[in-house]
């Protein structure tokens, strides 16, 4: 088991965050957060340029061939500047979803396409109760003359309003299925919800009659289950990246703010708050290598590494940007300063797949309790 | 060979060897039998060449790097080794002594310490210096041939065996704090030498308080330079972070995850939506923690040392036993109140929460290891030390403070 990130693994960290410091700093996130779309379409191509949409593509299929201890480099740096992209629905959990399935004509088709940028992609499983149902919740898909077509309604959709690809996990008679639509498909109808987290653009999905594409796979359940845990350590590493900044700010300002004559970071009652963020943060960066590592190279441990990451991790950021808008006073709790969309980002973040709650008991089950 | 292959070598010795003379339990056998079936271990640790991992050559230790005393480490923690009396003389006095010692000291201490011939214990913290413990009060006074030792120490592991102790006193009163400091060896069976049990807050006593009294030290018996105590100290606090970062957990703990698991099966609250998420979060805590001592143990041998990074597996490690106790006695409840005096299960439970404390606050309590992560690690400013730069006469400590209090 690897937990220290190799030479290349490192200089694409430093790449990464040379290039969202010069093209995603925080008055271009606000920009994009305020905008129609939720994100800037010229970040995202220049994103697909540095090759990072599809690291864990394969390369005959048009990606990098690297992994998921590559791709979490790329999400913890993301998380750290709280940039709005479709990277968490696009190049996570479509592209999950495709190599998941056995659909080789739908890989051949989309991943490439996933992999340029040129096509952005989501997955819609929830329904708005805890988690994902495995049985497809109540969104039925069925056959007419030799096609399918979608009823229901599916909610925190990543880029839901404006992704050209939704994968939708649907229930038919025999069991639950994976099904490609179109955004311009008949009878879709796309509702961008208000987000706790305005960085974070999620939509309410409703399918009347519409038609899909079937997917085929041999154990669907079992391929979202692999989506659902991947999508928990990919979360994680965006989780790392946001709780690493937010300590830095706190500590940056400990640094430089007066009151009674003193630097507030020489008072144990911040300074101790710092040290705990950190210590969380180390904590949290060793959990996410072992998960990243193991994503990669042991399948079978990946449902408890998964679960061990949220379980971990999402409480620990919300903590840290809990401290981050307190240490700051005042000025952290304006709308100018960046404290509040870590803040958000954090607990938004922590509820998105399912809850503390769902991630412990999920946790108490892989480790047989 | 690759170096996997090398290390890979030397678990399979270390583990053949321990395998074949782990000695048997030590139930029934009486103090003094102990003692000695410690002392037979430590010579066959010496003789086998594990004694002394990471010590040169020339003073009888083996010249070998972290690497192999890691795998010795890991492997031991598969037995219940009597290594007790000696963690001490083998973490952190011998290694200072190797780092700051005499030619002579280093021949007449070392390979007595490697046979397990000698006991050694640290003479640091007094019932005024605990945390601030440059602020010791013990004086050694030079006379003609030496110095002359009055005052007492706390909180000494082992000292009710030992034979040598590493003193720290204070020689220059007139010098600012830490700069009147002297480390010395003392002789544990001087006359003037008085060691006291001191039970703790769990019933046991496995510390003592050590009375000087008018003890004669000779000149050369100072341990680096006189006044530069601190300096010596400060090494010894080093060896200390490494030897406490090098020891693995026993085998079986009363309050880690997988015993709790089994206590709330006994419990019969195994399925309880409640306590499975509190044992999922416990083992959330637990595992993280083992991953951030793996992940640093992985990068002290890709070259870079944890250094004061320690202070947060220490502190995490503390934190982590709160946790544990919490967890713990919710599952026990009416059981982790009262219990029949030979329900062994409930008197380990008990035991746990009661010695719980302890390691918030021995080897540097959580608030200490706080401000080192603040400070060293996050280059947070120190609060203003208003006593750092004033002769030590003058400061207003201890027994100095005596009419300053009402």
């Amino acid at each position: 088991m690897k937990l220290v990130l190799e030479p290349e693994q490192q200089e694409l960290r430093s790449t990464v965050r040379k290039f969202l410091a010069d093209r995603s700093p925080s008055a271009k996130v606000r920009e994009a957060m305020a905008s129609d779309r939720g994100y800037d379409a010229r970040v995202w191509n220049q994103m697909a340029g540095l090759g990072v949409l599809g690291l864990v593509v394969p390369d005959e299929l048009g990606g990098a061939g690297a992994g998921q201890v590559e791709r979490a480099v790329v999400l913890e740096e993301l998380g750290r500047v709280l940039t709005p992209s479709p990277f968490l629905a696009s190049a996570v959990l479509a592209t999950d979803a495709l190599l998941a399935l056995d659909d080789d004509a739908a890989r051949t088709e989309l991943l490439p396409r996933l992999a340029t940028g040129e096509l952005v992609g989501t997955v819609a499983v929830a329904e708005g109760g805890a988690g994902w149902d495995r049985q497809g919740g109540a969104t039925t898909a069925t056959a007419r003359r030799g096609s399918w077509e979608l009823a229901g309604t599916k909610t925190l959709v990543l880029t839901g309003d404006t992704a050209d690809l939704v994968l939708v996990y649907a229930r038919t008679p025999d069991g639950p299925g994976w099904f490609a639509v179109d955004a311009d498909a008949s009878g879709l109808t796309r509702r961008a919800l208000t987000g706790l987290d305005p960085t974070r653009r999620l939509a309410r999905l409703t399918f009347d009659a519409t038609p899909a594409r079937a997917l085929a796979s041999a154990d669907p359940a079992a391929a979202l289950d692999l989506v659902a845990d991947l999508a928990a350590v990919a979360l994680a590493a965006e989780q790392v990246g946001g709780l690493q900044r937010a300590m830095e700010l706190t500590v940056d300002y400990a640094k430089v703010r007066v009151q009674f004559g003193r630097l507030i970071g020489s008072y144990q009652a911040v300074k101790h708050g710092c040290a705990d963020m950190y210590s969380a943060w180390e904590h949290a960066v060793s959990v996410l290598r072992y998960a990243a590592w193991v994503a990669d190279h042991d399948r079978a441990e990946l449902p408890l590494a998964a679960a061990l990451a949220q379980t971990y991790i999402g409480p620990a950021y919300f903590a840290a940007a809990t401290g981050t808008v307190q240490y700051h006073g005042g000025v952290g709790y304006t709308w100018e300063h960046d404290a509040h969309l870590y803040y958000k980002r954090a607990k938004s973040s922590e509820l998105l797949f399912g809850g503390p709650a769902l991630h412990r008991t999920r946790l108490a089950d892989r480790l047989g309790v | 060979m690759t170096l996997v292959d090398a290390t890979q070598d030397y678990r399979s010795s270390v583990r053949a060897w321990l395998t074949a003379h782990a000695p048997g339990p030590a139930a029934g056998l009486t103090p003094d039998e102990q003692l000695r079936r410690a002392r037979e271990f430590q010579a066959a640790l010496y003789a086998a060449g594990y004694a002394g991992i990471t010590w040169p050559t020339e003073v009888g230790g083996q010249g070998l790097g972290t690497a192999e005393q890691q795998v010795f480490s890991e492997e031991a923690a598969e037995f219940e080794l009597p290594t007790y009396p000696f963690i001490i003389g083998m973490g952190m006095c011998g290694p200072t002594i190797v780092d700051l010692g005499t030619p002579e000291q280093k021949q007449r201490s070392l390979p007595k310490l490697l046979r397990g011939e000698e006991i050694w214990c640290q003479l640091f913290s007094e019932p005024g210096a605990g945390s601030d413990v440059a602020s010791l009060q013990t004086r050694a006074v030079r006379d003609e041939d030496g110095w002359v030792v009055n005052g007492q120490k706390v909180w000494t592991t082992n000292a009710q065996w030992a034979d040598y102790g590493a003193l720290l006193a204070r020689t220059d009163p007139d010098r600012p704090k830490h700069a009147g400091l002297t480390m010395f060896i003392v002789d544990m069976r001087d006359p003037g030498v008085t060691v006291r049990p001191l039970k703790d807050m769990s019933g046991r006593a496995p510390f003592n308080e050590v009375y000087f009294d008018d003890v004669r030290i000779p000149e050369d018996a100072v341990i680096g330079e006189v006044n530069r105590g601190w300096q010596a100290a400060v090494t010894m606090l080093g060896h200390e972070r490494v030897s406490i970062g090098a020891t693995r957990r026993p085998r079986s703990n009363p309050l880690e995850f997988a015993s709790l698991v089994e206590l709330a099966r006994h419990e019969g609250v195994a399925a309880e939506p409640t306590q499975r998420e509190r044992l999922a979060e416990l083992y959330a805590h637990e595992r993280a923690l083992e991953l951030f001592n793996a992940r640093m143990r992985q990068e002290a041998a890709a070259g870079n040392p944890p250094g004061a990074r320690g202070s947060v597996a220490k502190l995490a490690g503390a934190l982590l036993l709160r946790r544990a106790i919490e967890t713990a006695s919710e599952l026990g409840g009416a059981d982790a109140v009262a219990w029949d005096p030979d329900d062994a299960r409930a008197a380990e439970l008990a035991l746990g929460i009661n010695s719980a404390p302890a390691s918030s606050i021995a080897g540097g309590t959580n608030e200490v290891q706080r401000n080192i992560i603040g400070e060293r690690i996050l280059g947070l400013p120190k609060e203003p030390q208003v006593d750092r730069d004033l002769p030590f006469r003058e400061l207003k400590i201890g027994t100095q403070r005596q009419g300053g209090v009402g």
